[in-house]
Formats: C-alpha cells, structure tokens, sequence
C-alpha cells in the first residue's frame, strides 16, 4: 500500500528569551494506509511538536516551522493558511489528546463536543450530528449514550473521558488518527482497555494511526514501525521486532536496557543512560547523543550521522559506531 | 531463612477522610474510605513494594505511617512503640527515624531555599549537627547521592527532574533514618532517568542498611526494586508475597489482571500474550461495595462475595491472599 503521508526536512524553533530553541531539526518519515507508527523518546525530544507542526497547531509566536514539507494527498499541509488547514484537521487527520481531564470543555456536553467536528465539516444538522455522535460513543464502548450524551466531562472518569476523545477523534473517519500519549494519565488497567479498543477499531475502520510514547512497552503490541527520536532528530527507524530484536542505536539501547523486565528470574542492575538530555539552544552540528553516548569515537564530534539502512529490512539508523564492535562503520 | 526482625508492624490501619457539609456549622455526611483495615509487616533491610492503582490508597498508607495524617484507628508499631499514640515532642523524635520521598520532585523543594539549606533543614530542626559539621555533613551528603558538593549554594530551579530528585533523597538521608518511604519517587522523571534514581537507591540501601516502603503504580519497575510486594485496591490488600510468588503465580483475581495489563518491551511476547481486560472502573470509595471490594469487576464473583469479606490469609508460605476462592486459584 502506498504512502498517505510524506514528511521531509521538518524543522520546527521555539524563539525564547533564552535564544532559540531548536526543537525539531529536520525529520523526514512516511506513513503509509492503514499503518501504525509509533514515535518513541523522552520528554522534550520533538515528538510532540514534529506532529503539532504538521497540523499547524503550533503556536506562532513563540514557534514556526520553518522548513520542510508534508505531503497528503498531494497538498503541502505546510503551506496551507488557517482555514485550508481547517478542512483537514479533525476531518481527515485527527488528534486524541494526552490529558482526558484538560482537553474538554467543561460547560459544554458531550453529545455536543463529540458532534461538533462532524457538524463542522459536514455541514448537517444537529440531528443528524448527534444521531452520528451516538454511534460513535457506543462504538467506544460508551455504555448507554442515549443519555449520557447530556451529561458533563466531569461526570465521567478519566478512562471514559479518554474513549470520548477517540470517538470524536474518529467522528469524520480521518484517514489518520494522531493519538498523542493517550494513555500516559490512566491506569493500567483502564490503558488496558484502550489499547484494546484502538486495536479494534483500527481493524474495523481501517485508518493509520501515529501513536506518540515515551512508553517502549505499549508500542511492542501495538505499532509496526517505530521511529526513535532524540534531540529532535529520529534517531533510529524500523519496523517494531527489528527494532527490539536488534536496536541499533546505542540511545535505543540503553533505553531498552534500563526498562525492568516483568520475566526476568534473577536480578540484574538496570544500565542507566548517564547524563541530560541536551537543550537545544543550539542546533547541533554533530551527534546530539554524542555527550552521553558509551561508544562515542571523534567522527561524533565532528559530523551528525544521518539515517542510514544498516539492518536490511528497512531498518535505519542514525550513528557512526557498531554497537556490536563498539568501531567505526568502514 | 533465619527469623527477620521486624521494623514496622502495621495492624489493622484504617484511615477515613470525613467529607464535611455545611458553612459554618459543618457536619459530616460521609467518609472516604481510603484505607481499610491494612496489616502488614516491614522487615529490617528489606524493601516492601507498595502497588495499586490511583486512589487505592497506597499513599495515604505510606503517610499514615509517618503521621502526616493521623489515623482513624489500628496501630503503627515502630521498634515496639506505636506511633498512633504519639504525640508532640515524642512523636517528633520518632520522626527522625522515619522519612519520606516524595513524588514530585517540582513540588517538593522549596523554591526559595538554596540546596544547601533544604539538606540542613532537617539537621537544623532535630538539632543533630549545627555549625561547620553540618555544612561537611550536606557536601558528605550531596556526594552520597551523586551531586557536585560545590552545587551547594544554587536553587531548586537549577536542576533538572533527576538531579532534584536526588536532593530529595540527600535530604531524607540527612537524620541517617532507619525506614524510608518512597512515595513514587521516580514516576515524574522520564525512563533513562529513573533507572539512574533506582539503581542510586540501591546502592544507598546496600551501604547504609536502609529499609524501603516502596510505592509505585509502575509494576515492572516495584518488582525491580521489592522483596516483597503487597497489592492493594480500594483501600485493602488483597496480595501480599514474596515478589518472584506474586509475579509468576498471582492468586488474587485483581493481581492476575493488573499483571497481565502490564505492556512487555517485547513485540515477539506482545504477539501471543492473552490479557485480561477489566471492564468498568474503580468503584468510589465513598460508598464501597459490600463484602469483597473487587467483586464487582471479578470474573469470578459469586454470591458469598457480596455477603462477606475475605481475609487475607496465608496459601503458600509468605503468600497471603484475600480471596474467597484463595484455594481454587492457588492450584492452577
């Protein structure tokens, strides 16, 4: 299947008082129909704002994009004004929030919020809105929708909240779905439960979903291909067994190697990753996990490496070293 | 294994929250009932895990033993003084034997204080060092916890998440405590962080004999780091074991889907993995339901759950479960 979205050279600064934060330094990737990509890394890595940038919800002032393209459908979403924009955002590429408990309006009901982005892009009556929205709550495993439509975001918890805005996210049967960290408020349980009902009406409806987490255990069962991003960069991409098979960088593995395993019998010392995350005030000109790298040899202090297929499998990563020899690339 | 000695004793610990109607003339209308009925034992040097979901009431457990928040009744035996008891200047010095972690490392250090200060704070109070001892002990203690002893004299605002962090744990290390509680300590940082933040209360626990009530909702992690493990929902225990026990054969109907609920870093394990989804969410604990608290997301409920509370009992030795099927379970 082809590719529904093309992203290539995204760059995205944050102008501060501090001086310019470079918080997304050219990110190039592709989705294709029907896939599930997750974007994995740390807080402040880029992964939020690569995906905000591509629907322009950045705020501008502080931030702009200020390179790159994203194809879909054969329209730069980057070059669109506010109101082109419009047409596709909520319609045909959607958002589901991390916050169930900030991201509702809480005097409006939610029958009301959840119709809305399908009155506004359909152009029919509430009837018809709420008719639709009530199928889509009960798609969500909203028990009893007819009524609690007319209920209030507080009245429900943070789980159900959380299926609402998958039922709005999916409303107007986008062809991809954002879902930024939708789990990272809930509990295990309850993210459980999502996971199984994104799993299960990505079957049934059939859209590509981007999946952002800093979370390596939820995007073992659930993605295809994983991008690993760091410093802004995507740092290592591949399809989701190669990746935890064989990662290849050495930020993935120590990622990897400092999350505890639930079947290991004996104990063993997590390895940490030693260091900060970098600032981003500058944008680098060599490796940005150069300063925290074990395998670090001159050439990172001197060149960024770009993404590279080393795997096979279209499996790319972004370093000049071997993990395996701990050299040099010939 | 030899008989351990016990440094906590917590016996049938119930903590209600009044919930207040009224302006001036305010009665109450009801309680939450955060913590009911909770025993349980801490031995020395060893680390208790502490889990459950939001709004089981494992904080309110961990600051109930301190007396941040006093109890409603049951005892809290401390080396054979209950802390329950204790008042004023007493229940002052007992507290320094005691100390806690908290979880949000933004919003536990005063702002205002440089880190210097925020370590002596404690040394000041109890009087144990003053002078230039106390201003050896807090570089001593910066070092211990991995920091620059010349980062003494900057601000909170300073550090990154996993350096105050580390702050926190000088500063509870600061009156050279016998118990420490740990109270999420590391679910605010992110994964290359916590790993350094655990693998650093290890090595203190190691050198300095420290025993940690350990609570967390991160499972994987509360194995890592536990001896033992105690689950909780909605204010009970429902489990408590030896950690190897309670991973690999979990009785209890709600550990076995909390533990299945937990995401593997492994796609190849992903693929096969059968999990047990609970429908529905946590009841309120205003008004928990009658008998058994999990009854009613349990596969397994029968009409005796709803008529009578289980006990938590042992099946296997150091297993203990509070379930009515306990024995059925524990077979397969």
């Amino acid at each position: 299947m082809g590719d529904i979205l093309q992203v290539k050279g995204l760059e995205t600064q944050f102008r501060t008082r501090n001086g310019t934060i470079h918080a997304v330094n050219g990110v190039s990737f592709a989705i294709r129909e029907g896939e599930t990509l997750g974007i994995v890394g740390e807080s402040g890595c880029g992964k939020t704002v690569s995906m905000m940038s591509l629907l322009g919800l950045i705020p501008t002032p502080p931030g702009k994009v200020v390179a790159g393209e994203a194809l879909f459908e054969g329209v730069d979403l980057l070059k669109l004004n506010n109101d082109q924009m419009r047409k596709y955002r909520g319609s045909k590429i959607s958002v589901v929030f991390q916050d169930p408990m900030t991201s509702f309006n809480p005097v409006l009901t939610i029958g009301r919020q959840t119709a809305e982005p399908f009155m506004i892009h359909n152009n029919c009556s509430k009837a018809e809105a709420y008719e639709r929205a009530i199928k889509y709550l009960e798609l969500v495993g909203i028990p009893n929708a007819k009524d609690r439509i007319h209920e209030y975001p507080h009245q429900f918890s943070g789980g159900m909240r959380q299926r609402v805005m998958i039922a709005m996210g999916l409303i107007c049967e986008p062809k991809i779905l954002i879902a930024d960290e939708p789990t990272t408020a809930l509990d295990v349980t309850i993210q459980a439960q999502i996971v199984e009902l994104v799993k299960r009406l990505r079957d049934e409806l059939g859209m590509a979903i981007i999946w952002i987490t800093h979370d390596l255990g939820i995007i073992a069962g659930l993605a295809d291909r994983v991008n690993v991003m760091y410093g802004g960069y995507i740092i290592e991409t591949a399809p989701v067994k190669s990746l935890y098979a064989n990662p290849q960088h050495p930020y993935t593995i120590g990622l990897l190697g400092s999350l505890p395993r639930m079947d290991e019998l004996s104990y063993r010392r997590l390895t940490s990753i030693d260091g900060l995350p970098p600032t981003l005030l500058e944008k680098p000109t060599y490796c940005p996990f150069e300063p925290r790298c074990p395998h670090a040899v001159a050439r990172c202090r001197s060149e960024n490496p770009t993404l590279v297929n080393r795997e096979g499998d279209e499996h790319y990563v972004a370093c000049w070293v071997d993990p395996k020899t701990g050299k040099e690339y010939k | 294994m030899a008989e351990r000695e016990v440094l906590l004793h917590v016996e049938n610990l119930v903590k209600h929250f009044p919930i207040k109607k009224g302006v001036i003339f305010q009665r109450s209308v009801g309680a939450v009932h955060a913590v009911d009925d909770v025993s349980f034992d801490i031995f020395r040097g060893e680390t208790l895990g502490l889990v459950g979901e939001s709004g089981c009431g494992k904080s309110t457990t961990g600051r109930t033993i301190l007396q941040l928040h006093r109890p409603t009744s049951g005892k809290i035996i401390f080396e054979g003084e209950n802390l329950a008891e204790l008042k004023g200047e007493k229940l002052r010095r007992k507290r320094r034997d005691i100390q806690m972690i908290f979880q949000d490392p933004y919003a536990s250090l005063n702002p205002r204080m440089t880190v210097g200060k925020i370590i002596a704070e404690p040394m000041e109070i109890h009087k144990t060092f003053s002078g230039a001892a106390k201003e050896r002990r807090v570089q001593e203690l910066l070092s211990l916890v991995g920091l620059n002893p010349a980062f003494v004299n900057r601000y909170p605002h300073e550090f990154s998440g996993g350096q105050r962090q580390r702050i926190g744990v000088a500063r509870a290390l600061a009156l050279e405590p016998k118990l420490i509680v740990c109270d999420e300590p590391i679910s605010a940082l992110d994964v290359s962080i916590q790993a350094q933040v655990v693998n650093l209360l290890e090595d203190l626990q190691k050198e300095l004999n420290l025993t940690y009530l350990f609570i967390a909702h991160d499972l994987s992690m509360v194995r890592h780091i536990s001896d033992r493990i105690a689950v909780m929902y909605l204010g009970i225990i429902v489990e408590l074991a030896d950690r190897n026990m309670l991973y690999q054969n979990p009785i209890h109907p709600y550990s076995q889907a909390l533990l299945s609920a937990v995401p593997f870093p492994d796609p190849f394990i992903e693929e096969t993995r059968e999990r047990i989804i609970l429908e529905g969410d946590v009841p309120s604990p205003i008004n928990p339901p009658s008998g058994c608290r999990f009854r009613t997301r349990c596969r397994y409920a029968e009409d005796i759950c709803a008529a009578e509370r289980p006990a938590l009992s042992e099946v296997a030795p150091g297993h203990f479960c509070a379930c009515h099927f306990r024995d059925r379970f524990a077979r397969k």
